[in-house]
Order: C-alpha cells, then sequence, then structure tokens
C-alpha cells in the first residue's frame, strides 16, 4: 500500500471522529512513514510497518473520551437558518426526552454492572461475616452449656468461612470480566459513532 | 505484564528517549527498540497521555521540506523519571528478597 492509500483509508476510518483528532493521527502517521522512507526503508515496508488501520482506529476510539464523541456528533458543521433554529425549538419535546433516554440506557449499562460487581462483594462480605458469627456463636454455646448446638454452629461457621475464602476468588474474577465487559460495551458505543457516518457517506 | 504497571514504564521510556535531546517519533520508536519494542500506535497514546500531564511540549520544525514534529521533555517529566528511579530502587530491593527466598529453597531440598 502506498503512503497516500493507507492515509487515504485511515481518514475514512476516523470519519465521524472530531476534526482535530483525525488530522494529528494523520499527521503522526505521515510523519512516521516519510522517516522511515528516508532511512532506507521502501514504501511498501514503512506502512506495514504502522499496523492496520483497524488497529489505530480501535485505539483510537479507547482514546477519545465518550463525551467528545457526542459533542462532535451533534455539534453543526454549518450556520444554522432561521426555520432550522425554529424546527429545533418546536422539536424540543419530541428530541428532548430521546437524548435523556439514551443518555438513561448509557447510564443505566453502568449501574448493572457496577451493581453486579457490588452484588457479588456484599454476598461474600456477608458470607464471611456470617462464618465470623457463628464461630463466635460456637464459643457462646459451648460455655452456656449447650455443647452439641455450639458445635453445629462450629461446623457451619467453618462451612461458610470455607465458602468465602472460595467465592473470594470466584468474585474477584468475576469483578475482573465485568470490567472488561464494560470497556467492550464502551468501545461498541463509540463504534457507532463511526459506522453511521460511513452510512451517511 | 500488569497493564497499568506496563503504561507507566512505557510513559518513563518515551520521556527517557527525549531526556538528553528532543526526538520525533520513528527516531523514539528507533532509540527504544533494543529494549522495548514500541508500536506506532501505542506511541501516539504515550505521547498525547504525556502532553496532557504536561510532562512533555511539542514544537514543529521543518526537516528536508516537510514538518516534523519534535517532543521536548518538561520539569515535571525530568521530575517524573527522578520518582521512577527511587521507586526501582525499592523494586529492586524487593526483588533481591523475592528471589532470596527461591535460592534457601534450591538449598534446602539438595
Amino acid at each position: 500500500m502506498t503512503k497516500q492509500a493507507f492515509l487515504d483509508e485511515l481518514r475514512k476510518g476516523l470519519a465521524g471522529l472530531p476534526q482535530e483528532d483525525i488530522e494529528e493521527r494523520i499527521t503522526f502517521y505521515g510523519e512516521i512513514i516519510d522517516d522511515s522512507i528516508e532511512e532506507g526503508l521502501s514504501e511498501e515496508e514503512a506502512v506495514a510497518r504502522c499496523g492496520s488501520v483497524e488497529e489505530i482506529v480501535s485505539q483510537t476510539l479507547a482514546d477519545i473520551p465518550l463525551t467528545k464523541l457526542v459533542k462532535e456528533k451533534v455539534k453543526p458543521n454549518r450556520a444554522l437558518k432561521a426555520w432550522e433554529i425554529v424546527l429545533i425549538i418546536l422539536g424540543f419535546p419530541v428530541w428532548f426526552p430521546l437524548l435523556i433516554a439514551a443518555v438513561s440506557v448509557i447510564f443505566a449499562f453502568y449501574i448493572t454492572f457496577w451493581s453486579l460487581i457490588i452484588t457479588l462483594w456484599a454476598a461474600e462480605l456477608a458470607i464471611a461475616v456470617g462464618a465470623l458469627a457463628l464461630i463466635a456463636a460456637a464459643a457462646l454455646f459451648t460455655v452456656q452449656g449447650h455443647a452439641p448446638t455450639g458445635l453445629a454452629a462450629l461446623g457451619a461457621g467453618l462451612l461458610a468461612a470455607g465458602l468465602s475464602v472460595f467465592l473470594f476468588f470466584g468474585c474477584r474474577a468475576a469483578t475482573k470480566g465485568i470490567l472488561l465487559l464494560t470497556k467492550k460495551v464502551a468501545l461498541g458505543v463509540k463504534s457507532l459513532f463511526i459506522k453511521k457516518e460511513d452510512r451517511d457517506a | 505484564m500488569d497493564v497499568q504497571l506496563k503504561r507507566g514504564l512505557l510513559d518513563v521510556c518515551v520521556l527517557a528517549a527525549i531526556k538528553n535531546e528532543d526526538s520525533y517519533g520513528y527516531r523514539i520508536i528507533k532509540d527504544m527498540k533494543p529494549y522495548l519494542e514500541l508500536s506506532e500506535s501505542t506511541l501516539y497514546t504515550v505521547l498525547k497521555r504525556l502532553e496532557t500531564a504536561g510532562m512533555l511540549t511539542v514544537r514543529t520544525a521543518e526537516h528536508n521540506g516537510r514538518l516534523r514534529k519534535y517532543y521536548h521533555i518538561t520539569d515535571a517529566g525530568r521530575q517524573r523519571i527522578e520518582v521512577f528511579k527511587s521507586e526501582w530502587k525499592e523494586i529492586i530491593s524487593i526483588y533481591r528478597f523475592v528471589t532470596k527466598e527461591d535460592e534457601d529453597d534450591k538449598t534446602s531440598i539438595s
């Protein structure tokens, strides 16, 4: 691939993102390709070193915050005509609830993920505390002369303690998994901003 | 390697690459190559992060009839390297402690 073809493809891949972010990356990769060629690499090799366009696009999406993407999408690329402003004001009852809904959905995603994590750890904590309480109760029962009840409580306490240790590792793995999932969802939401532009074009 | 650790190491490596003299994208990658393989897209992210954090500044200068961006380390950037050095001393002593245990194990087995 030639330098120009690579940069064109990159520009297409990044279409829909804030203009400054696109230009900065185009300049950056263009400069690196030029420098590689100057050091004796062929144009083909110099382009190949930069990696695939898809890689750069997904890295870029991960770097740019979602709020910036939304702002870019909402910002009109020319001055609004009078009738458009009137339409926006009249359309307020329609677009405002839609906007609130979109924000709520994203917010709900985060809340759901975090609730899951909190729930897992709350359950883990409850079992651990339960284990301690049962073992303490076992000692109390034994002192008061209810040895069989104490023994039963001790057994239950040790069982809960074992379970809490076991669950700790489960919770940790689940938390990591959920966090990874939120990252993927965020990337998915962000990539909507790019695909839409492609279809428009 | 742990993601957070790797991110920190990359930051310091790039700062070290521009420590003595302003440098540019291609040369930073080339200078780091014997020590650490760094992809172009990763370098971009690191440079951006360091610029936002005020650890380096960017200037554009002409080179062979085209423009090239040069990265210049700031005092905050130099300070980051110093922090890294002092942290690393601690880590090395921890490493010695950890590997010493290994050797003790070996001698106790044999």
